[in-house]
């Protein structure tokens, strides 16, 4: 075992941790009828005929939802299926109108793959055991109905892609990293909303423990986890619950558990004893899914750059760090504004520190995406060029922001051209306006650092008398004397050659 | 004025009749109607509209008034009551849907009226298809006018008895393992089920969706070609198993002698196979004497007999026996008390609700084929039940493939008896099962089939010829049949009294 491993151990044992995430696919319309998926309208509006299961309906696939299957699967490297079959699971439940969910069982649509990511700086990857297309269910609503229960079928028929993956994980750390990875990849293709709140992205995680080398333990699924910050929670309680029962004697026994974010406890559902047999076949109603190779040529000539392979480009071509390029690929947005920044600039790494930094600082204050952010990359790059050519200094280039952050609301985004022409007007503007020019003519400084020293003679003799303290507070004095103009380093290298 | 009554009209003849405005539609249906509630005895319709049917007869005078002319303008049919339909309730034939109004017509309907036909009302049959001899039904058997005591076969038991008593020129009925054929076969009437996929299934209730076919119930092989040309062809936005096949007009080969063939042998150059597992021990001697006849005539106009074999036609029952069940286990689930159908008035928890329900709901036959079905899908039994039971149906599709080598198309009889006695076999399910050993073969390969009157048995009861062609061969097999009809005369001959 490497040191990694047994860093990872918790009390002795290893966690193992596979996933089901279920993403519901944005597509207009339900996965199986023409019904409209929007979330949030009045009960049973948003259902169908066929999604009530009226007698006589019958299931017609929506192309658009395989289309996101076929996305998923060449963005995460697998084998997009040119056959699968959808089958019925049988079961009873009042949200359940056919009395059979429609999923795919033996041949799903998507099979194998793997994700990516960094956990720290380590690499990490998660193998895919496969992908499948389903139907969603309606919601039973327990409250407000006179001892009743209301059904909803607003949901029923709503397409999900079940991503399944091996059970490769093994810290709640890293479940999380793998959760927000996938969740990444489904919203950069645009297959999913990702909205977690909504339900458009819930993970299940199977969670077991073991002593190392020794075959998997029982595990327990953790159902319906809905942030990050629960899920690490979940499998950090149930890591240590489980890891208390197996040393207090007891087995562990198959079991589906909820995690109630009050108590932060899982607590059981139902055990296997209660287990269904789901009577899976395949569903006559339906012909096998093809895919002809045309199609997914097609899908694949229409994908965007994935994040891996665009953090990866970013290291090569703009010579990042990993963890600059990895976050500046958090989304399609950034990593766009990321690079029109660098180009236009010329100055990526000024580019990536600024966006990481002052950007999202700002973006993070007035809780906005960067899809909002109210300065242009363009003007960002104007910006970065007047530091680089030394026209200001990076405090000064913050003053600047403070102005063409609130400003840049105004500009035109329609007239790129001009716009373009207006933001470096404008960046230069304020810099004149606010005069922040920096002081790069030798003579004026020269001046101002006689005029320092002479006013401060005592600090200039402690200095002379070996106090190197003082020459911070000098330079500090000169920068002050120069409102800031005065390019920092060109003051250090005068004033050590006049107090030399 | 000695012109034929009303009912005593077929599809053809009632057509022209309307349309040279020597009758009108609404007084087709006036006449029908009444004629149907005279007969109410014989359990053949479920529901009637009158207002609505009415309606669409005036509304079908009008397109003729407007100069307008079609084979089917301001004909009156009868649908079962498995299509749903939404100026009349649907029942399936079961207690479960008692009172349910469908929000939309079946695609099959929607054609039909769209052709200008006119709804007269609904048809008896077995509760959800499931049964061959309309006992099954809910709301009460239906009766053969041949002989008033006997079975009219079934599912499509009510849509047979229509046809047969001239409560109707035609009807739409549906085959999922012989429920046209044998209860067309039963009442001298002619049915086809056409290849599967050919009809639209939305807006039927769901028996057995792998084998579930809605076809034509006529009184000749031309008026149910009139009829299919209607219902069939693609509508593959509503239902994933429809064939994206274009429509056809099958009527088209009628009266026409085949390929190479002449007026006097219309058939010369048909190979017509004979399966010997058809003509055994298992068929009634009054039943293979009556076929027999009738193919002697096949071969009068020029068709030539081939002995072929259908090896594994024994094992249709068992096969058909597991994949019927276990779809409609899975198909039958909907109807849980929940959101439409019967809902128990008393019960103490969901479970309680779900058991009350179905078990209220469904007859008993019903109930056995969802035991049936679930049993055979079940973890552990689903491999050596429904896995190989699939295997065998491609095998049985196949056997059919080497048959068709050999000839253009199979006749045999449509069932193994003539109709039965009320209550004969009502305790005997697996009597029933057996019953259909003709006509399940076609249904497990999706072949298209039909039943042509071919004679009488043994107290003058009906006997069915039963024709099977290769996939897309429906024109065909009705340019068959109708060569026979053209030579013959059993398929216009009423029972007494009708």
């Amino acid at each position: 075992m490497s040191k990694q491993q047994a860093s990872l151990l918790v009390q002795g044992y290893e966690v193992v941790i596979g996933f089901e995430t279920h993403a519901q696919l944005a597509t207009q319309s339900k996965i199986f009828s023409r019904a409209p998926t929007a979330f949030g309208a009045e009960p049973n509006t948003q259902a169908c005929a066929v999604d009530l299961a009226l007698p006589g309906t019958l299931p017609v696939m929506n192309r658009e939802a395989v289309a996101c299957a076929i996305r998923f699967g060449l963005s995460v490297g697998s084998l997009v299926a040119e056959h699968s079959v959808f089958a019925r699971k049988n079961y009873f439940y009042p949200d359940l109108p056919k009395g059979y969910q429609i999923s795919q069982f033996e041949i799903p649509v998507v099979q194998g793959g793997e994700v990516s990511f960094f956990l720290g700086d380590e690499k990490k990857t998660v193998r895919l055991v496969r992908a499948h297309l389903e139907e969603d269910a309606g919601k039973s609503l327990h409250e407000t109905f006179h001892g009743m229960s209301g059904i909803d079928l607003n949901r029923a028929g709503t397409p999900l892609l079940e991503i399944v993956t091996e059970p490769d994980i093994r810290s709640s750390a890293e479940a999380v990293a793998y959760a927000k990875e996938l969740h990444k990849i489904v919203t950069w293709i645009g297959i999913c909303d990702g909205n977690m709140q909504e339900g458009s992205f819930r993970c299940d995680a199977n969670v077991s423990v073991r002593k190392p080398g020794q075959p998997l333990g029982t595990r327990r699924e953790i159902k319906n986890l809905n942030s990050f910050k629960f899920m690490q929670q979940a499998i950090d309680y149930e890591v240590r619950w489980q890891i208390e029962q197996i040393e207090d004697g007891h087995a562990i026994q198959q079991a589906t558990v909820l995690f109630d974010p009050d108590t932060g406890e899982t607590r059981a559902m139902r055990t296997k004893e209660d287990a269904a047999d789901y009577r899976y076949f395949p569903d006559p109603d339906l012909p096998p899914l093809v895919i002809a190779r045309s199609w997914v040529d097609e899908v694949k000539a229409a994908m965007p750059e994935l994040p891996r392979a665009m953090a990866e480009r970013f290291v090569r071509d703009y010579a990042l760090p990993e963890y600059d390029a990895t976050t500046l690929t958090q989304s399609p947005a950034m990593a766009a504004y990321f690079e029109t920044a660098a180009k236009a600039s010329g100055q990526a790494k000024m580019a990536s520190n600024w966006i990481m930094g002052e950007v999202s600082r700002r973006l993070n204050n007035e809780e906005k995406d960067i899809a909002q952010v109210p300065v242009s990359a363009d003007t960002l790059a104007a910006l970065l060029k007047r530091i680089a050519d030394g026209t200001i200094s990076n405090n000064a280039a913050k003053q600047v922001m403070d102005a063409v952050w609130v400003t840049a609301d105004i500009v035109d985004e329609n007239d790129t051209l001009s716009a373009t022409a207006m933001v470096i007007q404008d960046v230069d503007a304020v810099i004149e306006a606010k005069g922040l020019r920096q002081m790069n003519d030798s003579g004026a400084l020269e001046k101002i650092i006689d005029e320092v020293m002479a006013a401060n003679a005592p600090m200039v003799e402690q200095f002379r008398a070996g106090k190197d303290k003082a020459f911070n507070a000098l330079v500090g004095l000169v920068m002050k004397a120069s409102k800031g103009k005065a390019n920092p380093q060109q003051a250090n290298d005068l004033l050590k050659q006049k107090l030399g | 004025m000695s012109r034929k009554q009303i009912h005593e009209m077929g599809v053809a003849e009632l057509a022209v009749t309307i349309a040279d405005k020597q009758t009108s539609s609404v007084e087709a249906v006036q006449a029908l109607l009444a004629r149907a509630k005279q007969h109410a005895d014989l359990g053949a319709y479920l529901a009637f509209n009158e207002d609505l049917t009415l309606a669409q007869a005036r509304a079908a005078d009008a397109r003729i008034a407007a100069g307008e002319r079609g084979p089917l303008l301001g004909v009156p049919l009868a649908h079962k009551d498995i299509f749903v339909t939404q100026g009349f309730p649907t029942t399936a034939g079961s207690k479960m849907l008692e009172g349910y109004r469908s929000p939309f017509d079946a695609t099959v309907v929607s054609r039909l009226a769209a052709a200008g036909a006119v709804t007269l009302g609904k048809l008896n049959c077995d509760e959800f298809a499931m049964g061959g001899s309309n006992e099954n039904s809910a709301y009460g058997v239906a009766r053969n006018p041949w002989d008033t005591g006997r079975v009219p076969g079934g599912s499509s038991g009510g849509s047979a008895v229509a046809v047969a008593a001239r409560l109707a020129p035609a009807v739409t009925g549906t085959d999922t393992g012989g429920s046209i054929r044998q209860p067309a076969s039963f009442c001298n009437v002619t049915g086809i089920k056409p290849t599967y996929g050919r009809c639209s299934r939305y807006g039927m209730v769901a028996f057995a969706s792998s084998l579930d076919q809605a076809g034509p119930m006529a009184r000749s092989a031309a008026d149910c070609a009139t009829l299919l040309s209607a219902m069939a062809g693609p509508d593959i936005d509503r239902d994933s198993t429809s064939l994206d096949h274009p429509a056809e007009d099958y009527s088209r080969l009628l009266g026409a002698p085949r390929e190479g063939a002449t007026a006097a042998l219309p058939l010369k150059g048909l190979r017509i196979g004979l399966p010997r597992e058809f003509f055994g021990e298992g068929c009634a001697p009054d039943v293979l004497a009556a076929v027999r006849a009738a193919l002697a005539e096949y071969e009068k106009l020029g068709a030539t007999l081939v002995d072929i074999s259908l090896p594994r036609t024994q094992l249709s029952i068992p096969v058909y026996y597991i994949i019927a069940p276990a779809e409609a286990s899975s198909n039958l689930s909907r109807f849980d008390g929940v959101k439409f159908g019967h809902r128990a008035a008393q019960y103490d928890d969901l479970i309680d609700m779900y058991k009350k329900s179905r078990s209220e709901g469904f007859g008993p036959e019903v109930q056995r084929r969802i035991m049936i079905g679930t049993y055979v899908l079940s973890h552990g039994y689903y491999d050596a039940y429904y896995l190989k039971a699939q295997q065998i149906r491609r095998l049985i599709a196949q056997d059919f493939q080497n048959a068709f080598a050999q000839c253009d198309l199979i006749a045999g009889p449509a069932a193994p008896t003539t109709a039965w006695k009320i209550g004969e076999k009502s305790d005997d399910p697996v009597a029933n099962y057996l019953a259909d050993i003709f006509t399940l073969p076609a249904s497990l390969a999706g072949l298209p089939g039909m039943s042509v009157p071919a004679g009488f048995g043994d107290g003058h009861m009906p006997v069915g010829l039963q024709l099977i062609g290769n996939y897309f061969k429906e024109a065909e097999l009705l340019q068959t049949a109708d060569a026979f009809q053209r030579a013959t005369d059993w398929h216009t001959r009423a029972p007494s009294g009708f």
